[in-house]
């Protein structure tokens, strides 16, 4: 491989690293993600409107 | 009374069950074939651009519009353009959203058959290959490519029981839901084939060069080959003529090699040199539009799938860093796993000219690769490893083809999971026996991924991209997408958003109707194009426009009788 190869193999392989790694890491250190227990939402629509406008 | 809906667990399985949709075959086989042939550095520049005027744009759109329509009441893709345009033409637009991921599955549940058949014959030591054409006889018998029918088979060494193997788990999984099947499926299927891809990319990078009669087939030429912007290949005639065809590829070099070489090729008639720079290269409008398709066809967008997914988020959960999240595991597994293993490894086994002449995607995964591993030390163990990453790619990407047909069942005729899940599972299993029954020269396959998984999702992005920057507008379009956003998107990507995507899009489109349906500058159009108008038509590709047909129309029939599409026209926008 060329010298021109390395930087441009270097470069791209090493931009996908870097922004996937910030990603996880801001996704990880995201305040207020909580596991919710069952993947469905019980939503009351009186109070699902109250809680949108409120 | 409380109303029970549908969502996601946590942020991390939202992101990975998006990844794990646009994470699949194109990024191990597809793009290292792609990039290779369009000039490795031209087309991985040609591809990030692509990736910032094209692939986030498109992806972010669909983020937001997804959520917003979600908060209106709708999970399908006619429903959520139809509440977010007030049009009732854009529910019939929408159609292209429910009808784009059931056919892909129709045939890509049959190549993840073919993938888990793989891994297991590798496990069970039965991949044993001297030649490509081995290889390739092997991968005809396996998938019934000799005639219509001849996938029926049911033994270790057909497709048959593996494909209904695969059909199977994938609607247990649909069953099961979006957090206890897609996301929970997700979250253990994406970091275990990041780790399987890591356990095949330290193999193949520490292979050296294991033929010594073939010292210059390499792993550090095999990485050239994909990466080095400028390139000088030596190629041998192998035929009369002056068409490009009567010359193979028979070494990369080096210029020191090239210095040393040069005088002699020159003096001999039957060899030559040929040198492509990286200036040349990115003028090249092939490569801008290979580059394009590539990051077009990966990321997953177009499909409808992603509109689904984020209609199912809360109001202010982030959509912009989580389109980014998934974008970048997408990109990691393509670039830095695919752009690394494939070709590498087909280069040191095969060199240069058995690479040049098989870098399609079923050429490099289903010939290439198996004579790669039968010939590699340990090779049982890596092929099984890496057809198994390929089988979880594949399943993770399958299963998000099935969440819009089902959100889209469940909202038409207002039934809940169970039915929606019988209906599509009985929808699928006829169109899954048709792709495969006509398995000669994976003709309905061929087909159906050419007018469905190529033209229609680009028909599908560009209606997108226009309903966000021009319907919904710019200001409101990033006003909703930076509800609850744990970063913001540049201001710069409104311009682009609004203008240059949706002409880049149409300039791939007006180029590709111009080249290949009417034949211009290129010869003969497009076989696809010849395969239904030609003077040879083939009856196969005729019934797979009508199987496109019935679909079209069976959902576009349930389309317009669904009343709460009719009511939202009176709804101001943000409400639900």
């Amino acid at each position: 491989m060329t010298i021109g190869g390395w930087i441009v193999l270097l470069t791209s392989v090493g931009t996908v690293t870097v922004l996937f790694a910030w990603c996880i890491y801001k996704v990880l250190k995201t305040q207020g993600e909580t596991e919710r227990i069952h993947g469905v939402e019980s939503e009351n629509p009186d109070e699902k409107t109250a809680r949108d406008h409120g | 009374m409380a109303v029970r809906k549908e969502s996601w667990n946590t942020r991390i399985g939202v992101i990975l069950a998006v990844a794990g949709s646009a994470v699949g075959l194109g990024n191990f086989l597809r793009f290292p074939g792609q990039a290779a042939q369009h000039g490795g550095g031209a087309f991985m520049i040609a591809y990030f651009v692509s990736l910032l005027i094209l692939g986030l744009p498109i992806c972010w759109a669909e983020w937001t519009m997804g959520r917003l329509g979600g908060r209106m009441g709708f999970n399908s893709c006619p429903g959520i353009l139809n509440a977010i345009t007030r049009h009732p033409a854009a529910k019939y637009l929408g159609v292209i959203g429910v009808v784009i991921p059931i056919i892909i599955y129709m045939y890509y549940v049959y190549i993840e058959a073919w993938c888990l058949g793989y891994a297991i014959s590798f496990l069970r030591g039965e991949m044993n290959f001297n030649r490509v054409e081995d290889a390739a006889g092997h991968w005809g018998a396996f998938i019934g490519a000799g005639k219509d029918g001849d996938a029926f088979g049911f033994g270790w060494g057909e497709v048959g029981g593996y494909l209904i193997f695969v059909f199977i788990l994938n609607f247990i999984l649909i069953y099961r839901g979006l957090a206890k099947g897609i996301e929970w499926f997700c979250k253990f299927a994406m970091p275990t084939l990041i780790l399987l891809a890591l356990l095949v990319l330290v193999r193949v990078l520490t292979l050296g060069a294991p033929d010594a009669n073939h010292p210059e087939n390499s792993v550090s030429k095999g990485l050239g080959y994909l990466w080095n912007p400028n390139k000088i290949i030596l190629e041998e005639r192998v035929a009369d003529g002056t068409a490009e065809a009567a010359w193979r590829q028979t070494a990369l070099l080096l210029p020191d090699e090239y210095a040393s070489l040069r005088e002699t090729v020159e003096a001999d008639p039957a060899r030559r040199i040929t040198k492509t720079t990286l200036l040349e290269k990115i003028q090249s409008p092939k490569v801008w539009l290979a580059a394009a398709g590539q990051i077009f066809f990966s990321l997953s967008v177009g499909f409808g799938i992603i509109l689904t997914y984020a209609s199912y988020l809360r109001k202010n959960d982030d959509v912009v860093l989580s389109g980014l999240a998934a974008t970048s595991a997408n990109e990691f597994c393509e670039v830095a796993m695919g752009g690394l293993i494939t070709v590498t490894a087909g280069f040191v086994f095969l060199g240069i000219a058995g690479v040049a002449a098989n870098s399609s995607t079923f050429d490099l995964g289903f010939k290439v690769l198996p004579l790669v591993f039968s010939e590699m030390p340990a090779g049982g163990l890596f092929g099984f490893l890496f057809f198994f990453l390929l089988f979880l790619a594949a399943v993770t990407s399958s299963l998000s083809m099935l969440q819009p047909g089902i959100a889209f069942v469940e909202e038409a005729l207002d039934i809940n999971r169970r039915q929606s899940v019988a209906i599509l599972g009985v929808i699928t299993a006829f169109g899954c026996a048709f792709v495969v029954y006509f398995s000669k020269d994976v003709k309905a396959l061929d087909t159906l991924d050419f007018w469905v998984g190529t033209f229609l999702i680009y028909i599908l992005a560009t209606i997108q991209i226009i309903i966000f920057g021009w319907v919904l507008g710019i200001d409101k379009g990033f006003e909703e997408a930076h509800r609850g956003s744990a970063i913001r998107i540049p201001r710069f990507f409104g311009f682009i958003m609004k203008w240059i995507c949706p002409a880049f899009l149409l300039l791939i489109f007006s180029t590709w109707v111009i080249k290949d349906v009417v034949g211009l500058g290129a010869g003969d159009p497009d076989y696809h194009i010849l395969d239904l108008f030609g003077e040879t038509a083939n009856t196969t590709a005729w019934l797979s426009i009508g199987v496109i047909a019935i679909m079209f129309s069976f959902v576009a029939i349930l389309v317009s009788r669904v009343k709460k599409y009719r009511a939202v026209y009176d709804q101001p926008l943000q409400e639900s």
